[in-house]
């Protein structure tokens, strides 16, 4: 190799090693300003309080074959009264598409009104999109007030 | 990769003739002389409006504009929200060194006399945002509804409310009623996320574009120079690059700026609390309260106060037409005036300035 091939070659190294260096150097840069702009959009964690009973009320609030929805948690849980002696407790929240369902005194159904779902009184799905059962719920009743629990 | 990205390209060249564009840039040069540096400030205001709206659209995830949640809502963002406290610190600091950046662009320009014709309506443009900006400034400092933000818009609006005729309904509308309240807060949070950036987006676009077609502006004495002893350099990419590295460098004063100096947040605004001791305003309005306040209470029949806020607006109307007044620029001939009327601002924004720090 005469003297300019070997200029060349070592000019080809530093180009590399330059180039290696910058676009090294811009990349980090990149990575330390979207770091913190992806972290800052990530929601931070919300302490929830792990709920395993919630009184509802007086039993005589809910009339026979009237419902409520009340808060679990963070969640809706319908309450059904039957008849008389019987209460029903399931997740009112639709296993579709998360809406929250209602109760249909004369169908005497769970009927979801977003996409026309439907439950039995024992939470089964029956009829439209609903893919699964809705979760159920244990009721207890003492000294007169109504107690909802999780299933263990 | 390189063949892929070709083929993009003329894919969309096809359709909108890029080339013509590409020509257009290639032909672009940027005069070099003693003075070129003054050519990269209102490049750095872009880069810190930019940082602004990126910044803002961020804090808006968090942020709650009702007097009950607003205090409450930074706290959240500032104390639980990962780097929450770093966006809001870069938010504040990049506010303050924009308008900075754009008091030397402006005074750059005015010296240099580059609002002189064909460049009129650049400097127009210019004007109406600068002032936007300190509007984007004083709307934005009420949002964390703190003691210092609900003080210093109280005095603020009632600055305004000095003003003959217009002055009582501006105040009125500008508070949503008597008194600065979550109504207020309300507003100015419109003003700020939605009225001002919507106006400032559209001027600076104009602003831009104008730039762009009608090439940098030369200084004056440069222009019995021969065109082949001029020396020039092209915009893309030798400007451009130079650009961007001082972009670069920018960026990282302002994170040190942030990270070292954090935005503070303060305690929360009580209508019924007193003001505290030594409260000012931001900087950039601290020439102005503190010449309001050097004012005899009365100048023969006028007020005061009402006599500053008019020589202010009167001064503002001036400086916005310099253009139109200034005939002789605009022949290519010296005007002196000019030179002392923009010295004579500059020490006054200055003396005032630090008087108006040391008297706190």
């Amino acid at each position: 190799m005469d003297k300019t091939e070997i200029n060349k070659a070592e000019k080809n190294d530093r180009r590399s090693f330059l180039k290696i260096l910058l676009s090294g150097g811009l990349a980090g840069f990149a990575a330390i300003t979207i770091y913190p702009i992806l972290s800052f959009l990530n929601p931070p964690k919300q302490t929830e309080v792990e709920v395993n009973s919630v009184v509802v009320g007086k039993v005589d609030d809910i009339k026979p074959g009237d419902s409520k929805i009340f808060r679990f948690g963070n969640k809706p849980v319908i309450i059904i009264r039957i008849d008389e002696n019987n209460f029903r407790a399931l997740s009112a929240t639709c296993t579709h598409l998360d809406c929250t369902v209602q109760y249909k005194k004369d169908e005497k159904i769970i009927w979801c009104a977003c996409h026309n779902g439907k439950y039995d009184l024992y939470g089964k799905n029956v009829s439209g999109p609903p893919p699964r059962p809705l979760d159920k719920f244990n009721v207890a009743i003492k000294n007169d007030e109504l107690i909802v629990s999780k299933e263990a | 990769m390189e063949k892929k990205l070709k083929q993009i390209y003329e894919w969309v060249d096809n359709r909108v003739q890029l080339a013509d564009l590409v020509k257009f840039m290639s032909k672009k040069y940027v005069p070099v002389h003693s003075r070129s540096i003054w050519y990269y400030f209102g490049g750095v205001s872009l880069f810190f409006f930019i940082i602004q709206v990126v910044t803002g659209i961020l804090l808006l995830f968090y942020y709650k504009g009702s007097s009950d949640l607003a205090y409450e809502s930074i706290r959240f963002t500032m104390s639980k929200v990962q780097f929450g406290w770093l966006i809001r610190s870069i938010h504040s600091w990049s506010a303050n060194l924009f308008i900075l950046s754009v008091f030397i662009h402006m005074f750059s320009v005015y010296f240099e006399k580059s609002y002189r014709n064909p460049r009129e309506m650049t400097w127009v443009t210019g004007v109406i945002m600068f002032v936007l900006s300190l509007a984007f400034g004083f709307s934005g400092y009420l949002l964390p509804w703190n003691e210092l933000a609900y003080f210093a818009t109280k005095v603020g609006t009632d600055i305004v409310g000095a003003v003959p005729v217009v002055g009582d309904p501006l105040k009125y509308f500008l508070r949503g009623g008597d008194d600065v309240t979550g109504a207020t807060l309300s507003r100015f949070f419109g003003f700020h996320v939605a009225l001002f950036p919507g106006i400032f987006t559209f001027l600076l676009i104009v602003h831009l574009l104008l730039v762009q077609r009608q090439g940098m502006s030369e200084p004056m004495h440069l222009k019995n120079t021969a065109k082949e002893e001029k020396k020039t350099m092209p915009f893309f990419p030798n400007f451009m690059l130079r650009d961007l590295l001082l972009w670069l460098v920018v960026l990282n004063i302002l994170a040190i700026l942030a990270v070292f100096f954090p935005a503070e947040l303060g305690l929360k605004a009580d209508p019924l609390a007193s003001a505290p001791a030594g409260i000012q305003p931001e900087w950039y309005f601290l020439f102005m309260f503190q010449t309001l306040k050097f004012l005899p209470a009365h100048v023969f029949f006028v007020e005061g106060e009402v006599l500053g806020v008019l020589l202010f607006g009167l001064a503002g109307v001036l400086w916005l037409l310099v253009p139109v007044w200034d005939r002789k620029s605009a022949k290519g001939q010296q005007n002196r005036l000019i030179n002392y009327i923009g010295i004579f601002s500059v020490m006054f924004i200055i003396i005032l300035t630090i008087i108006g720090w040391v008297l706190k």
